[in-house]
C-alpha cells in the first residue's frame, strides 16, 4: 500500500504512559532521530516525584513532548499535534491539553474495565463518542509486539516491555525519521543481553513496518531541516550542559573542580554526570547533607581549588549559612540551585522560579552575593563559565538559578570551540602586599584590588602568606578580628559595592525590537525566554508592536536596565512565582513593572503570554 | 577502579618538611593576635602545648591549616601562626572534608568543642569519622557551653543545673569516645588539658595516624564549669582513678596494694575489681590495634559520672584506607596520561550523537 507524505513546518508531540513504559526513552529516541534529520527542536519531559507510582494511576503517568519545526523552535510546544497513550491514564492526564483535531494513538490492549477503572473512566472512551472531536488510531500495541516477537525465548512480560520500541517504529515511520540512530543505541545498551537486543530491535522494526504495511495510517509527515548555523550540533539537557559548562570552566580556569553535593531532586543528575568526569580533575564528595556538601566546597575553595555544589529548593535553604560564611571568607564558590517548586518539599519534579529572592536575600546579615541564571538549556554551558568567571574574579559565592525546566529540557546546541570559550586563568597570592609600621613585607588578606575590590587568594602551601579568615568580621586591609562599629559600616558597604561592581564587567541588556517602535516591553529572565520569544513572535505576526529583553545578571543587573525599563510606557513581566523580580525591579528602579505571574509547575506556553501581552497593548499600544 | 598510588601510611605522608638543618619552635607557631580566653581557661595550657609541639612534626608551617567551628575553643586557629579558618558552628569536619580531600600536601587539624562537635555539628562529626578522612580532629570537652555563658551541653552530666536547667538536665549525655568508635573511628584517644606531656604523647601517635584521628581533651571551663574534671588533678586521687591505655600491657589503675585491674567477666563484659581479688588469667591486656573495636568501645564504657575509673590514652588506632587517598586514587586512575586536554574536552563536548551542519540548508550528517 502507498501513502502520501505531506510535508509540515512544525509538530508538538508528546509520548505519554505509565512510569515504567519507558516513554522519556522513546522521547528521547524520537528526539535524537530528529536532530539527526536537522530539524530544530526543543523537548519537555514530566514525570511523577514518586518512583514507581502505583501502575495504571493518574500519579503514575509520565510523559515527554517534543516540538521540531522547519525553523527555530523557542519552546516545547504549546498543545501537541500528537497524544501517544500507552494506557487509559496517560490520556486521561493529558486529553485537557489536546487541542481538538489533534491526533491520538492509544494502546488498546490497555483499555481493559480495570485499568479505565483505575483511571477513573467509567465508559471506554475509545468505544463511546466522547473523542469525537480527535482523530483517534486504537492499536493492540502490546499485543502486535508479542505477536512479533513469538520466536524469541524471553517471558511475556519481557516481550511486553518491547512495547516502547514498537510505538516509536511506528512514530518514526510516520515522520519519515530514520532508525540508524536508535539501532546504534540499542547495540550499545543491550550490549550483553543479546536476546533482548535482538528483541527491541525487532519490535522497532515491526513498529516501522506496520506503518507502511497496513492501512492504519494513510499519510506520513515530513519536517524539512531548519535553517542553521554552520557548525556541529548536538541535542543537550539543561543540566548536561550545565555539568559540562562547570568542567570546561574548571579547564579553562586550570583549577581542579572539586563538587560538595547532596542527592537531591532535579539537581542529582548534575552530581551523576560530574562523579564520571574524574579524567578531568573533577573530585566529587557526596556529603552527608546538604550543609556538608558545601561546606565541602568551601574547603577545597580555601584551598584553592574551584568549589561547587549543586542543589535544589530546600537545598539552597540548608546551605544559607554557608553561603554567608562565604560571603565573609569572599573566596569563590559555584552554588547551582536548579529551582523546583515549594515551599519545603513542594513540587520536588515540576519547575518555578520561587528562589530568586531567597537567593538575593535568604541569609543573615548583610550578605550579597552575585545571582546568574541561564535563558535555555544549551544556555546552562555558557552560564556556568560566566558563573565561574564572576567568582574567580570578584572572589564571591555565585548562586545559578537553573530550573526543573531548563534542567530536564533540551535543544540543538551549536558546539563552540574550545579555544573560543573564555580565558578563565586565576593568580593566587604569592607575595607580600603590604608593610607593616616598621617598613617590613606583610601579607594583608582583605587588602583588595583597587578594580575589583576582591581580595587576594593566598592559599596554604604559601609560604609566608600564613593568615586565618573566618566569619566574625574582619578589620579592613588586615583581616584581624574587628568589632569596631566604624569597620564594620564599612566593610558591610565594601562587601555590597564589590557585588555592585561586578555590573562593570556584564554587557548591557539588549532589546529585541524589530519594529523599533514598541510602547510595550516584555522582560524575561531565566526559563522563560523560550515562552517569551515565542509570544513575541506570535504577537508580532499579528502585526502589534512589543519589545523584548531577557536578563541572565539578576545581580547585579546590566548597568542599563533602569534606562531600558524607564523607555517603555510599560513592562510586563512573566514570572514563575508571585513576581519575585518585579518586586526588586520596582523598588530599585521605581518602576511600575506589571507582574504576569503562574507556579503551575509547567512553563508559560507562548500563546497564554501573548494573550497578556495583547492585552497590555490595548491599553498602551492600541493599532 | 582505583589504583596504588603508592598509599601513604602516616598522617603527613605527602607534607612537605623543612629542609635539612631547618626548624622551628613554638615562636613560629604563636601569631601576633592577643589570646582572649578567660584567665585560667584550660585552653591556654592545650594552645602552649599544641605549639611547641607542632615544631615536632617538621613540617613546613605553610603546609600547615587549622579549622574550628564556633565556641570558645574554635578562637584557636587564630592564635596559630599557620593558615587557619574559625568558620560555622558544628561544621569544620565537612569543610575540613573538602581541604583534605584536595589537598594531599596539607597537614589538617579540626578543632572543635563538645556542643560544637556533638550538638549542632553530630553529623559532620560522625560521618568524617566513618569516611576516615585524613584530619586530626582535637574536641576539647569542658561539658559546658562557654561562649554563650553557661548552657549545659551534651556531655554535660544529667542533672546538670545551668541557666537554661534550672530544675536540673534530664537527657543523658554522650560518651565523645563511645561515640566516635560506634562511628567507625579509625584512632580515637583521650587526653587531658592538666598533664602537656601526656597531651603531647596523644597529638605525636594522632598526627601519625593517617585517618580521622579523634582526639577528646578533657579542659576546664573555670568560668561557667569549674572543677569538672578536678579530682583527676589532684595527685593522689588520680593514681587511683586514672585507667592508662598502654599498648600490650595489662589495664591496672594505680599499684601496690589498692591497684585495680580490668577483668573480662564470664558474662564477657568488662569490670573492674582489686588486682589482689582478680584470676591472673582475666585481667585484660590493651590492644589498640585490634582489628574489633568492641575491647575498645567496652573500656569507654567504664566512664562514669564520679570518674571511678577513667581510661585515658588511645582506645583505637587501626590502619583503614582513607576517605581522601580513595578519591585521589580513582582521579589518578582515570587520568593516567595526565589532565585533559583541549582535545578531550572537546570530544566529551561532542558526545557520540553529534551532527554537522554544513550550510544554511540545515542539511546534516551524522558525526
Ligand atoms: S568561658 Fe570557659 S571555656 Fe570559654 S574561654 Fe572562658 S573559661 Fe575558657
Amino acid at each position: 500500500m502507498s501513502t502520501s507524505i505531506h510535508t509540515l513546518d512544525k509538530v508538538v508531540i508528546r509520548f505519554a504512559g505509565d512510569s515504567g513504559d519507558g516513554m522519556q526513552l522513546t522521547g528521547d529516541r524520537f528526539t535524537s532521530e530528529t536532530a539527526l534529520l536537522g530539524n530544530d527542536l526543543s523537548t519537555l519531559p514530566n514525570f511523577p516525584a514518586e518512583i514507581r507510582a502505583p501502575q495504571g494511576t493518574l500519579p503514575g503517568v509520565s510523559s515527554f513532548q517534543l516540538h521540531f519545526a522547519d525553523h527555530d523552535v523557542l519552546t516545547p510546544g504549546d498543545a501537541p499535534d500528537v497524544l501517544v497513550a500507552m494506557n487509559p491514564a496517560a490520556l486521561r492526564a493529558n486529553l485537557g491539553d489536546l487541542p481538538r483535531g489533534a491526533t491520538i494513538i492509544v494502546n488498546g490492549d490497555e483499555f481493559s474495565k480495570r485499568n479505565l477503572a483505575k483511571a477513573g473512566y467509567a465508559a471506554n472512551p475509545i468505544e463511546d463518542d466522547s473523542l469525537e472531536s480527535w482523530h483517534v488510531h486504537s492499536l493492540p500495541l502490546t499485543s502486535i509486539t508479542v505477536e512479533a516477537l513469538t520466536s524469541f525465548d524471553l517471558t511475556r512480560k519481557d516481550k511486553e516491555r518491547a512495547k516502547n520500541m514498537f510505538a516509536l517504529g511506528l512514530l518514526l515511520w510516520m515522520y519519515t525519521r530514520p532508525l540508524v540512530g536508535t539501532e546504534s543505541f540499542l547495540k550499545t545498551k543491550f550490549s550483553d543481553q543479546p536476546e533482548i537486543l535482538a528483541a527491541n530491535l525487532k519490535a522497532l522494526h515491526a513498529g516501522h513496518a506496520y506503518g507502511e504495511t497496513t492501512e492504519a495510517f494513510s499519510v506520513q509527515y515530513s519536517v524539512a531541516p531548519a535553517p542553521m548555523p554552520e557548525g556541529t550540533y548536538r541535542n543537550i539537557t539543561g543540566n548536561l550542559a550545565m555539568a559540562y559548562g562547570m568542567v570546561a570552566a574548571a579547564h579553562r580556569a586550570h583549577l581542579p573542580l572539586v563538587l560538595g553535593s547532596y542527592p537531591i531532586t532535579p539537581a542529582s543528575d548534575l552530581l551523576h554526570t560530574l562523579s564520571r568526569m574524574k579524567r578531568f580533575g573533577v573530585t566529587t564528595i557526596q556529603a552527608e547533607d546538604e550543609i556538608a556538601a558545601i561546606g565541602s566546597a568551601l574547603g577545597a575553595a580555601f584551598g584553592g581549588a574551584l568549589g561547587a555544589t549543586t542543589t535544589s529548593g530546600p537545598g539552597l535553604a540548608l546551605k544559607s549559612e554557608t553561603i554567608g560564611l562565604g560571603v565573609s571568607l569572599e573566596l569563590p564558590l559555584l552554588i547551582i540551585d536548579v529551582q523546583r517548586g515549594g515551599p519545603s518539599t513542594g513540587l520536588p519534579t515540576k519547575t518555578e522560579q520561587a528562589d530568586l529572592l531567597q537567593a538575593m536575600f535568604g541569609r543573615n546579615g548583610e550578605s550579597p552575593v552575585a545571582v546568574v541564571a541561564p535563558s535555555t538549556p544549551s544556555d546552562c554551558f555558557a552560564i556556568a563559565l560566566e558563573a565561574v568567571r564572576i567568582a574567580t574574579t570578584y572572589r564571591t559565592p555565585v548562586i545559578v538559578l537553573s530550573d526543573g525546566y531548563l534542567a530536564n529540557g533540551s535543544e540543538p546546541w551549536r558546539l563552540p570551540a574550545v579555544d573560543d570559550l573564555p580565558d578563565l586563568s586565576v593568580e593566587y597570592a604569592t607575595e607580600p602586599n603590604d608593610q607593616d609600621e616598621q617598613g617590613n613585607p606583610v601579607f594583608h588578606p582583605y587588602k583588595r584590588d583597587l578594580d575589583t575590590l576582591a581580595r587576594p587568594w593566598a592559599v596554604p602551601g604559601t609560604a609566608g602568606l600564613e593568615h586565618r579568615v573566618g566569619g566574625l568580621e574582619k578589620a579592613d586591609v588586615t583581616g584581624n578580628i574587628s568589632y569596631d562599629p566604624a569597620n564594620h559600616d564599612r566593610m558591610v558597604r565594601l562587601r555590597a559595592d564589590k557585588i555592585a561592581g561586578i555590573a562593570q564587567s556584564i554587557p548591557d541588556l539588549t532589546v529585541d525590537d524589530p519594529s523599533g517602535e514598541a510602547r510595550l516591553l516584555l522582560l524575561g529572565w531565566g526559563s522563560t525566554y523560550g515562552p517569551c520569544a515565542a509570544a513575541a513572535r506570535l504577537v508580532r505576526a499579528t502585526g502589534a508592536r512589543v519589545a523584548h529583553a531577557h536578563l541572565r545578571h539578576l545581580n547585579p543587573f546590566p548597568r542599563n536596565l533602569g534606562e531600558v525599563l524607564r523607555s517603555y510606557d510599560r513592562v510586563m513581566l512573566p514570572e514563575m512565582n508571585l513576581g519575585q523580580l518585579a518586586m526588586l525591579l520596582r523598588s530599585r528602579y521605581l518602576v511600575d513593572v506589571q507582574s504576569h505571574t503562574a507556579v503551575r509547575g509547567t512553563p508559560f506556553t507562548g500563546a497564554e503570554l501573548a494573550g497578556a501581552i495583547t492585552e497590555h497593548l490595548k491599553e498602551v499600544d492600541p493599532q | 577502579m582505583t589504583v596504588d598510588i603508592g598509599m601513604p601510611s602516616r598522617g603527613t605522608d605527602g607534607v612537605p618538611t623543612l629542609a635539612e638543618g631547618e626548624k622551628l619552635s613554638k615562636r613560629d607557631f604563636t601569631s601576633d593576635q592577643e589570646v582572649r580566653w578567660c584567665p585560667g581557661c584550660g585552653d591556654y595550657v592545650i594552645l602552649a602545648a599544641i605549639q611547641s609541639f607542632l615544631p615536632e612534626l617538621g613540617l613546613k608551617r605553610e603546609n600547615i591549616v587549622c579549622i574550628s567551628g564556633i565556641g570558645c575553643s574554635s578562637r584557636f586557629p587564630y592564635y596559630l601562626d599557620t593558615y587557619g579558618m574559625h568558620s560555622i558552628h558544628g561544621r569544620a569536619p565537612a569543610i575540613a572534608t573538602g581541604l583534605a580531600t584536595s589537598r594531599p600536601d596539607l597537614s589538617v587539624w579540626v578543632i572543635t568543642g563538645d556542643g560544637d562537635a556533638l550538638s549542632i555539628g553530630g553529623n559532620h562529626l560522625i560521618h568524617a569519622l566513618r569516611r576516615n578522612v585524613n584530619l586530626t580532629i582535637l574536641l576539647f570537652n569542658n561539658k559546658i557551653y562557654g561562649l554563650t555563658k553557661g548552657q549545659y551541653s551534651p556531655t554535660s552530666e544529667v542533672g546538670k543545673i545551668t541557666k537554661s536547667t534550672p530544675l536540673g538536665s534530664v537527657d543523658r549525655p554522650f560518651n565523645p569516645v563511645s561515640l566516635a568508635l560506634g562511628a567507625e573511628g579509625t584512632f580515637v584517644a583521650r587526653t587531658m588539658d592538666s598533664d602537656p606531656k601526656h597531651l603531647k604523647s596523644i597529638l605525636r601517635a594522632a598526627a601519625a595516624h593517617r585517618g580521622t584521628a579523634l582526639v577528646e581533651i578533657y579542659q576546664n571551663c573555670p568560668i561557667f564549669n569549674d572543677g569538672a574534671f578536678e579530682i583527676l588533678k589532684d595527685r593522689d586521687e588520680r593514681a587511683g582513678r586514672i585507667l592508662h591505655l598502654t599498648d600490650g600491657a595489662p589495664l591496672r589503675i594505680g599499684e601496690g596494694e589498692h591497684a585495680r585491674v580490668v577483668v573480662r567477666t564470664d558474662a564477657g563484659n568488662l569490670a573492674v575489681v582489686a588486682e589482689s581479688e582478680a584470676d591472673p588469667a582475666r585481667i585484660v591486656v590493651h590492644d589498640a590495634a585490634a582489628d574489633d573495636p568492641s575491647q575498645a568501645f567496652a573500656l569507654s564504657r567504664l566512664d562514669d559520672p564520679a570518674f571511678t575509673q577513667v581510661p585515658m590514652g588511645i582506645f583505637r588506632n587501626v590502619e583503614r584506607p582513607t576517605y581522601d587517598d580513595l578519591v585521589r586514587s580513582q582521579l589518578a586512575a582515570a587520568a593516567p596520561d595526565g589532565p585533559a586536554s583541549d582535545a578531550d574536552l572537546a570530544a566529551l563536548l561532542r558526545g557520540n550523537d553529534a551532527w554537522d551542519v554544513a550550510d544554511s540548508l540545515g542539511r546534516s550528517s551524522l558525526k
